[in-house]
């Protein structure tokens, strides 16, 4: 993976940064230059929460090769208290006691070594939230 | 607009073909078209491919195999949608002749699945999908279909057996056709106990990695009528996309693209649903199919399930759906699925369909459901025999 495609979205993955709509208020994650629900072309730029819902999940077990050492692994998509989805893995779980609706918070988290160049990627994933 | 009717089709046996390579598979399916159809030229060609840059190093796919098929200086292209290219190709063709730009079209569809190794498969199939904000995380493709199918279990209590029934139904007509890659029956038993690929996804509910192609011809019902063969006419036609993202949709049990797409040929069909007589649909999960029939309008959400557990899609149903097998037993080589879904079609209406798979209730009109990614394209045909 070529380092300047990690780092163009490092705003998004570390820091959870999104775009609020100036006109509407719709939060688009990531940042987008108009907006989907009315058009308008000016954000104001804020941070995601970091505690929300899951949606629906799975469990990868046949993995894509950056991944194979995790697996199996978790993966879900979150809605966060402010409405906002976003897909992640799901870490520090037991796959067992996955639920939908359950709660969840946002930790910065490795998420994969690109075997070719050996990049690492850093962004973040769910984690439930008792543990 | 003018009148357009398919009068040619060809398609190669879908597999793991090793001893052809990828232009002779697309030349196979488009020679069979044109001999069926018994055309004399071609005015233009348009090719359904997804992604043969990654799996055989091959762009620029409109010379090669115009000039493969001996078509020199042929108006050759081709477009991509995902899976759904195929589609695609078909409404490109479509439009062209409708629109008087041309008068004799090949829409084709081609891919070939199996000369790469390991995970490069998946890494080009990935590429359907967000690259940034999906693959990146570790998402697969049966897993974003894992995602909307335990959205539609929590929300309308979809089971295991409702999935599995799909497979078995599919695979129980695929075993009649012989172009299909897996021609054989499967249970509810083996296809439950299956080897996991995604929860709730096994092997055996996801379509498999294909080599194929297929072709069909395109003409004006005029030219139709002095070929001499059945005129299939197409009165409907529609294309629609949505976020391919799952987590930008407001609704992971739904597929937006699909219902909107049906909608667009239906209303130039000028008919329902109720008008349909079977369908071809993109079953490349089982959970797919389930959700492709109620956001077709066939089925309220989550109704689906039961009715194929009671065998109303079956072949003596009152909606057949996928009477070739579907992607499922027939096979799913990525661009030529929605020309070959236009194949069985065509077959149906026409009554050609081999070994006992040919729908008894003398079918008039037949649709097509062909959708990219995810579900963030779909395209829509329907046919009637003229
Ligand atoms: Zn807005």
């Amino acid at each position: 993976m070529f380092p300047s495609r990690i780092w163009r979205e490092s705003k998004h993955r570390y820091r959870l940064e999104a775009g609020k709509c100036k006109k509407c208020g719709k939060i688009v994650f990531p940042y987008r230059l108009i907006c989907p629900e009315c058009g308008h072309r000016e954000f104001e730029n804020i941070n995601l929460p970091d505690t929300g819902k899951l949606v629906t999940y799975t469990v990868i077990r046949v993995a894509p090769s950056q991944f194979t050492d995790q697996a199996p692994y978790a993966v879900g998509i979150a809605e966060l208290a402010n409405g906002v989805r976003l897909l992640a893995q799901i870490a520090d779980c037991e796959i067992e006691k996955l639920k939908v609706g359950m709660d969840i918070r946002i930790e910065f988290r490795r998420i994969q070594t690109d075997g070719h160049h050996g990049v690492l990627s850093y962004g973040y994933k769910f984690v439930p939230k008792w543990y | 607009m003018r009148d357009v009717a398919v009068v040619g089709i060809g398609m190669t046996k879908f597999g793991e073909i090793w001893e052809k390579s990828f232009r002779d598979l697309y030349v196979e399916a488009a020679l069979a078209a044109i001999d069926d159809a018994g055309v004399d030229h071609l005015d233009s060609m348009v090719i359904g491919c997804m992604t043969s840059g990654l799996f055989v190093g091959q762009e620029h796919l409109g010379s090669l195999m115009a000039d493969y098929l001996g078509q020199k200086q042929l108006a050759a292209s081709r477009v991509e949608s995902a899976c759904a290219s195929g589609g695609l190709a078909f409404r490109t063709a479509f439009l062209e002749i409708a629109s008087a730009a041309s008068d004799i079209v090949m829409a084709g569809g081609v891919e070939k699945m199996t000369d790469i190794s390991g995970d490069g498969a998946t890494y080009a199939l990935a590429a359907a999908a967000d690259q940034e904000y999906e693959v990146f995380h570790g998402a697969t493709f049966p897993g974003l279909y894992a995602l909307m199918a335990v959205a539609h279990m929590n929300k309308y209590g979809t089971t295991r057996d409702m999935l599995s029934a799909v497979a078995v139904k599919n695979h129980h007509n695929g075993s009649m056709n012989p172009y299909a890659q897996y021609p054989f029956k499967v249970t509810m038993d083996q296809v439950a106990k299956s080897v996991k690929v995604a929860d709730p996804l096994n092997i055996l509910d996801c379509s498999p990695i294909t080599d194929g192609a297929a072709a069909v011809i395109l003409t004006t019902v005029e030219i139709a009528k002095k070929l001499g063969k059945p005129i299939i006419k197409i009165i409907g036609s529609g294309h629609a996309t949505d976020a391919i993202a799952l987590h930008s949709r407001d609704d992971l049990t739904t597929l937006k693209a699909t219902t909107v797409a049906a909608e667009k040929a239906f209303k130039m069909a000028g008919k329902t649903i109720k008008d349909i007589d079977f369908a071809e649909v993109h079953d490349c999960f089982t959970i797919a199919e389930l959700m492709v029939m109620e956001s077709l309008g066939l089925y309220t959400p989550g109704k689906a399930g039961q009715a194929v557990l009671n065998g109303e899609t079956a072949l003596d149903g009152k909606f057949p759906i996928n009477t070739s097998g579907g992607l499922k037993s027939k096979g799913h080589p990525v661009g030529a699925t929605g020309v070959a879904q236009v194949v069985e079609v065509v077959k149906q209406l026409r009554g050609e369909a081999e070994n006992g798979r040919q729908l008894k209730s003398n079918p008039k009109v037949g649709m097509t459901q062909n959708m990219g990614g995810s579900g963030g394209s779909t395209l829509v045909h329907i046919m009637e025999v003229a």
